[in-house]
């Protein structure tokens, strides 16, 4: 009774997966390269391909329906299902906050930036960090390394605060640049999220492979 | 729950094949009991322990205890008409008697000495009735029980097996020669008379095994591999065998 083509259309999903996480991972970097080089066209384009991420969604938790009805899917493999329609719920997610940042991008317009961005390309790393190694322990079932990533995220966390204390300050001493400094604030908060969703992935990943329902690290925010 | 019946270290013999291997089980009174398992793994052989009906051919040899609240029924002297009345069995093809629907159930009642007519008539409607087949019976008690579908007389089997107030029902298989709304039937009926019976089922439908019951036992070369709550084996099953048979990797 092996089930040859069923396993083969799991695997097939589970790396349509990883080609998502790639697609969101890359809209981040773009968007925070766009940002800092105050290149408009660019955010503009990542705006725009936000909408190939989440027709994928759509495409994969189809397939995992399909799946779950014709197959019957049990234990491993029903808690590979369950966990990527979650996934995705979060990589989707991902995209939109990577989006945001290009849409915040758009809006400074042509301005030049308040500051150089110091903190926040290292903020965005990590997230960046965390998601691709996420993924990479999704497909090697790896449940050690998603707890650990789960308690990074207070580096992210403490970016953030960072950031968010320098802008304030800023603000105090200059009332002008309110109105782009907290375009930015806003942006480090994009970041932000994307590394507590990176962390909800986590926590399904370890699901997936041990079958218990374990909260890892709840963010400050 | 309690234990209905406690399996300890029992080894089968047909002959000189060793058919099952140091099995401990419980049996928990009145939940069902899922037994799953590849073809040729033991699991209908130890079914038929439980009632000893491996009896009825020679050769055949247990060793270890089946305690049937607490009293070991692999002991010699049993009195296997009583020790099957207690525990009644439903096989895989219906086998209604060639007689009347009505015959089928007071037949058991019977043998075991119920005459009283009125009595009688109590008990085949009680057990239909609890059967979930009286409805479509009631008119025609007197017609043969080979005019009914296979749905029905499959539960016209489990009225004829109730009838006798057993303690605990085997079940071999009971819906794989139904059409799945007869399946859904029996499913609902397991669900209740397991309110006032001890269920044994052994199924190859995975599903069926995981809908209906609140035990699972996977069986593997005439040994349990893991046994657990339903919930547990379906979703999250420790034992990798398990897991690999009821996704589908080997079996």
């Amino acid at each position: 009774m092996t089930r040859e083509a069923y396993h083969k259309s799991l695997n097939e999903v589970q790396n349509e997966v990883l080609l998502m996480g790639s697609m969101v991972g890359t809209a981040l970097k773009d968007a925070m390269d766009a940002l800092a080089k105050r290149d408009i066209e660019a955010s503009k384009r990542i705006v725009k391909s936000d909408m190939l991420v989440n027709k994928k969604r759509f495409d994969i938790e189809e397939k995992c329906v399909r799946l779950i009805a014709t197959q019957q899917p049990m234990a491993v493999d029903l808690r590979i299902l369950f966990s990527i329609v979650n996934i995705i719920t979060d990589l989707e997610r991902i995209g939109d906050h990577a989006e945001g940042i290009a849409k915040i991008s758009v809006s400074i317009g042509e301005e030049p930036l308040i500051k150089p961005l110091v903190d926040m390309p290292k903020m965005a790393e990590k997230a960046i960090s965390m998601l691709e190694r996420c993924m990479k322990a999704f497909i090697e079932r790896d449940a050690e390394t998603s707890r650990q990533i789960c308690n990074e995220d207070d580096e992210v966390d403490a970016y953030y605060d960072a950031i968010y204390k320098e802008l304030v300050l800023m603000m105090v001493e200059s009332p002008k640049i309110i109105e782009d400094a907290t375009y930015l604030i806003w942006a480090a908060h994009n970041i932000e999220r994307i590394a507590d969703r990176v962390t909800n992935i986590a926590e399904r990943v370890v699901y997936m492979v041990t079958g218990k329902m374990e909260e890892m690290n709840v963010s400050k925010y | 729950m309690n234990d209905k019946i406690t399996i300890k270290n029992l080894n089968f013999y047909y002959g000189e094949k060793h058919a099952l291997k140091n099995i401990n089980l419980p049996i928990k009174e009145k939940e069902i009991t899922a037994l799953i398992g590849p073809s040729g793994c033991g699991k209908t052989t130890f079914l038929r322990c439980l009632n000893r009906m491996h009896d009825l051919y020679p050769g055949n040899r247990y060793e270890g205890e089946i305690l049937f609240d607490g009293r070991n029924i692999l002991e010699k002297g049993l009195d296997l008409i009583k020790l099957r009345s207690k525990v009644g069995m439903v096989f895989q093809k219906p086998t209604p008697f060639p007689m009347s629907i009505y015959d089928n159930i007071t037949f058991g009642l019977k043998l075991m000495g119920v005459k009283n007519k009125g009595e009688l008539s109590s008990k085949v409607e009680k057990a239909l009735k609890d059967s979930a087949i009286w409805d479509e019976t009631k008119d025609r008690l007197h017609d043969s029980a080979l005019s009914l579908s296979g749905g029905q007389q499959q539960r016209l089997c489990i009225a004829r097996a109730i009838a006798v107030e057993p303690e605990v029902i085997l079940m071999d298989e009971p819906c794989s020669a139904l059409d799945p709304v007869a399946t859904a039937k029996i499913e609902d009926l397991m669900t209740d008379i397991k309110k006032s019976y001890t269920v044994v089922i052994v199924t190859h439908n995975m599903q069926q095994a995981a809908r209906v019951s609140e035990y699972t036992g996977f069986f593997m070369m005439g040994e349990v591999v893991e046994f657990d709550n339903t919930q547990k084996i379906f979703t999250a099953p420790t034992n990798k065998l398990t897991e690999d048979y009821i996704t589908g990797r080997f079996g």
